[in-house]
Parts: structure tokens; sequence; C-alpha cells
């Protein structure tokens, strides 16, 4: 007994004193797709940081869907800075624990989106039905498969995308967006709870003759299944993914580590962030960055959620709260 | 568990014997006091813990949950739990977790008998598979039965052309509800049938029973409380399981969504007050129906003359 006493206290100091060793900690609370890229930023930001700042520091990271992290923080999971797929889940940290403020957004350049990415179609090889555009999803005898825009962020920019599609169509209007919409979801067999559950339906189930999903996704369905079995068909026209980074100011007040939560994220603005960014297949601001990749990122026209409903606290009351266009597509059934 | 004193109802076997207490069994009288007198010591004390363990562990996240919906009106919270969408839901978690544990039921106690009555090589080891659902991350028993039954996978490929779709459909879940309920069945009815011996079973032959006879008056009878709270176990795991279905469930509205998927979809609205209200009234229909099923079970134990 006694022995395993003094194990214990053992450890409890030996953690202790590697914890006051290594100096401060950070906490990414981030989505789940982001691990690839953050697994490579996290080394280069560490290293940049001491030669910078003579000061050791160590970054932990912490992954899932984005609304599920998102509530995490506000039920008090202590994250320094917060890396989501898109603005309402950080909107949310001010709505309901006043955690940030209001204008988070306004504190870094871009509005606080380090990259970019977009909507895009994924098909099989040869592209056998021959779709190119959203137009060709609401054919009958294509199947649609996309993540659940109720629970996924992946989901409702793939939604937005397709309405904003048929909004700016000749002739489009609210009433066609809606019935264009209807009529794809009508080819939809499978709503998965995530995107890269969404994936795994498309490639590895073989359901489906497109994959609604991020660019970036695309390019880790590649790493993992090789570019032998599917192709990426760019619309004409799409939605910008935004996904935003901010600090959790009552958490780097609380711990005393805004200066390191500061430089973190002003890091992603670097050239040598914005090229792992670019690696990992995110569109990077930077444009000298953006120029060197320019041929993996083919020019898309883009639409932003602003321009076209009005910001996301509008497109999300309107289409994905209960009763809005999402659920009343499936009550006219 | 039960102890059987007469198992055999007198008229079958036409044995002008009554039915008797057991010599060893306390009086009614004495079963009726709230405290009986015990050889053991301790009764304040463990009673005291088993009240303020099961206040902090079960009712106290529960009371979390009924308050958090209270921030509703009445009239707010009746149009949450009551919409066209939750209603379809509620009917497909409830509908295929019964059935699951219907199939459960019946296969857990075929399974329980085989394990127990007959001796083959390799009865340990199937014995331990039984146990596998209960230690196989939900997820991944997910995964892997949407990876046979999918269309292109080892069971589905061959259902599809029979116009069964099992994976993405409503079969699917009661597939994987099914999975992830048969140990409770198992575990639950196994200890029973050990118990029963089998001079039970040859005194009712010797007495002029059929095997079927035997069956239904000697065995069913002792196994009816195990069978049932196995059942209840299933069912109430069922209900509320997400990982393994949310897999295999195609997740389309009125058709394949479960009731945990909707409150996953009101919890990204950041709408607490209506997740927690769905919940409530799972937890009210849940504990309603395992009372329910509990009250059966008494019922069934006082009318065979079971000791409990």
């Amino acid at each position: 007994m006694t022995r395993f006493t003094r194990l214990i206290v053992a450890a409890f100091v030996t953690s202790a004193s590697c914890a006051a060793l290594a100096g401060p900690e950070l906490l990414n609370v981030s989505y789940d797709v982001m691990r690839d890229f953050y697994k490579d930023l996290n080394p280069a930001f560490v290293k940049a940081y001491r030669a910078k700042m003579g000061e050791d520091v160590v970054v932990q990271q912490s992954h899932g869907g984005s609304g599920k992290q998102a509530r995490a923080v506000i039920d008090g999971l202590e994250a320094d800075v917060i890396t989501m797929n898109m603005p309402p889940d950080i909107d949310a940290l001010y709505d309901k624990a006043k955690l940030v403020p209001e204008n988070w957004a306004a504190r870094l350049p871009n509005d606080s989106l380090p990259f970019t990415s977009l909507q895009v179609l994924i098909v099989r090889k040869g592209n056998p039905k021959q779709i190119k555009d959203w137009s060709d999803l609401i054919k009958p005898d294509v199947q649609v498969v996309m993540p659940n825009p109720k629970v996924t962020g992946n989901g409702r920019y793939s939604y937005l995308a397709a309405w904003g599609y048929a909004l700016k169509q000749p002739g489009g209007s609210e009433q066609k967006a809606r019935e264009f919409v209807a009529a794809i979801l009508k080819n939809v067999p499978v709503l998965d709870s995530g995107g890269r559950a969404a994936t795994t339906t498309f490639m590895q189930r073989g359901i489906g003759d497109v994959l609604l999903t991020f660019e970036n996704e695309a390019e880790m369905i590649a790493r993992e299944f090789g570019h032998g079995g599917f192709e990426v068909i760019y619309p004409s026209l799409s939605v910008r993914a935004e996904p935003p980074v901010t600090l959790v100011d009552k958490v780097v007040d609380k711990k005393g580590t805004r200066k390191q939560a500061e430089e973190y994220l002003k890091f992603l603005w670097t050239p040598a962030a914005q090229e792992i960014a670019a690696q990992n297949y995110l569109r990077p601001q930077d444009p000298t960055v953006a120029r060197k990749y320019a041929s993996q990122f083919p020019a898309v026209k883009l639409f932003t959620v602003e321009e076209v409903f009005g910001g996301w606290r509008k497109a999300q009351k309107t289409h994905f709260d209960d009763g809005g266009s999402f659920d009343q597509v499936y009550a006219r059934k | 568990m039960a102890e059987l004193t007469n198992p055999v109802p007198d008229a079958a076997l036409r044995l002008p014997m009554q039915r008797v207490d057991h010599p060893s069994a306390p009086s009614r009288a004495g079963m009726m006091q709230f405290k009986q007198a015990s050889v053991l010591p301790g009764f304040n004390l463990a009673l005291g813990y088993t009240v303020v363990y099961l206040s902090l562990i079960v009712l106290l996240p529960l009371s979390a949950l009924v308050l958090k919906t209270t921030s509703l009106s009445w009239s707010a919270f009746w149009q949450v739990v009551t919409a066209d969408q939750v209603m379809a839901a509620y009917r497909l978690t409830f509908g295929a977790s019964l059935l699951a544990a219907v199939i459960n039921l019946f296969a857990g106690l075929l399974v329980a008998w085989v394990l127990v009555r007959y001796e083959f090589v390799g009865k340990r080891l199937i014995d331990a598979l039984v146990d596998l659902p209960f230690a196989l991350p939900t997820a991944v028993a997910g995964i892997a039965l949407t990876t046979l039954y999918a269309p292109n996978g080892l069971i589905g490929e061959w259902l599809v052309p029979l116009g069964i779709q099992v994976a993405f459909k409503p079969l699917g879940i009661v597939v994987a509800l099914t999975f992830i309920g048969l140990p409770f069945v198992v575990r639950t009815v196994q200890p029973v049938l050990q118990d029963l011996e089998a001079e039970l079973e040859e005194a009712a032959a010797c007495l002029g029973a059929s095997r079927w006879q035997t069956f239904r008056k000697v065995i069913f009878p002792a196994t009816v409380p195990a069978l049932l709270t196995g059942f209840t176990l299933a069912f109430a795991r069922a209900v509320g399981e997400y990982g393994s279905v949310i897999f295999i469930a195609g997740n389309i509205p009125f058709e394949s969504e479960i009731v945990p998927l909707l409150i996953i979809g009101k919890l990204e609205q950041y709408d607490y007050a209506g997740a927690t209200a769905i919940a409530t009234v799972m937890l009210v229909i849940s504990f309603g129906l395992i009372f329910l099923i509990n009250l059966i079970q008494w019922w069934h134990t006082r009318r065979h003359g079971m000791r409990k």
C-alpha cells in the first residue's frame, strides 16, 4: 500500500515537473477533418514560437463534430483557441456564454478565415452519369450522397450551394430554389451524421453516383483510396466554405495564455502556415502562396453565405432550424 | 435467482398436492414489514449508502435533464415533443427496439439453452462470443454491420437482388439493435437454466408429461422472470442506442431517423431545452414500459409461487 502510494505521488510529481518544464500549454479545440492539418501545423508553430519568443509552448488538440466541440467549450472545456468549420459555431460562444466578444471575426485578417474551401461534386471514375453541375443532381436516375444538413456544417454548405446555384440561374427565385433543393434531396438515399461518414458511404459502400463535400475532403479521399476511383467535378458556381478561428477570451485571460494564443493564430497567416494549408488542399489567403499552388486550385465562381443569404444567422434560421426549409422538404412528403 | 418450490402446476400432472410455501421462506407477515429482522448486520448503513449512491449516479443527472426542460412553457414543450417528425422517430425507435428485443427473447433463450444443456467442442469460445457485443465499441459494431449489409457487402449483395435492403433502411436499425441486445437475454437466462435441476424434468417425464409439456409447464415458467429481465434490459439498451445505429440507418426524416439523432439535431441549433424535452419524453415512456414489465414479472412470480 505504501509503495503504491509512493508510486502515485512520484507519478504526480514527475508529470507536474514535466508540465512546468514544457512551459505554457494551449488547447486548440477543432473539428474532425482538421486533424491532419493541425498535426502538420503545430510542430511548425512550436518551432517558430521558440525562435521568436525564446519560450517553449505545447499545443494540445481536440477534434470532434464542429457543433459538438463548440458546445463543449460553452459548457466549460478550456479551449484557448477554437477553430471551427463555420462561423455560427463561434457566434454561439458569444450568444450562449459571452466567451468571445460579438465582433470576434473582425479581430484577425480576412474575417478570421486563414484559409477557405468550397463545395465540390465527387463522381465515380469516368463520370458514368455525366454529372457536370448542380443541375444534373435532380435527374431521376442520379443518387446523391451528402451529410445531414441538420447536424453537420458540411451538409449545410452543400445545401446552401445548391440553393444559391438555383437562385442565380436565369429566372431563378426563392420558390424555384426550394423546388430545386427538394428535387436533389429526393435523390439522397442516406443522410450521414458526419462528413467523413458520407465519404465512407460513397467510397466504401458504393452507394450513390455523386458525393457532395468540401474540396479538401477530396484530397483526403485520394490519400486514403488513391486517385483511381473517383473524379472531382467543379460546378459552375459554388459556395465559399469559411472555417473561422478565434481565441477564447475568457479562457486565455483566466489561464494567462493570451500572448501565446495570439501568436498561434497570427502564425496561421504566415507564409509557412499558408503553405501547410495549401498542402492540405485548403485554399490559402496569402496571394504568393496561392499563386504557387494555383494549379491544384481551379478557379471557380464562388458566392458567400453573406452575399446570398444575408449572413449565417439568417441562413441557419431560414433553412436549418426546426421548421426551416430543410424540414419543410420532408414534411411535405 | 429464483428458487423453485412447486413449478409444476398441479392440474397438469393430476397430482392431488396443494401448493405449499417453502419451509424456510419467511412468513407473509414478516415480508410486509419494512425492515425484517436479519442475521446480517449493517442494514441502515447499507440502505443509506444505496440511496445516496443511486441519487448521485442516477437521480441527479435525470433531474438536471427535467429541470432544463422546465425552461419551456407547457405549450412549447407539447409542440416540440409531438411534432410530426418527432412522432415518426418515436415510432421508429420504440418499434425497432421492441422488435429487436422480441427477436433476442427467442434467440437468446435458444443460445442460453444450447450453452447450458449441451457439451460440444468450442463451447467456451462460443460462450465468450456472446459477450462481444458488450465489449465492442458501438460505432465499430455499426460500421461492421453496415459493411456486411451494404448493397456491395458480403451479405448485402445477396439480399439486394431479392429486393431486401437492410443497410440505410429501418431493417438495418433492427439488425443493429438485435446485435447489441443479444447478451442481455443470454446472460440473464443462462444462470437460471443452470440452476434448473435435470431431476425436475426427469420427474415430470416419470409423471407422464410429454417433452412439450415439460418445457411448457416446468422449464418455461422457471425462466420467465429471467427472460423478462433480459428482454427489458435489451429493450432499454436499444432505445438509447446511438453509436451503432447511426451508421446503418439512412437518417432520412420520417423514414429512418431515430430519436437520438433528432436530439443531436436540436443540440446543433443550440436548442438545449428542445433536446431535453424530447429526452424527457423518451425517459418517461421507457420508464413506463420498464415498470410495466417489472409488474408483469412480479405478478408472474407471485402466481407461480416463486420466492424472490
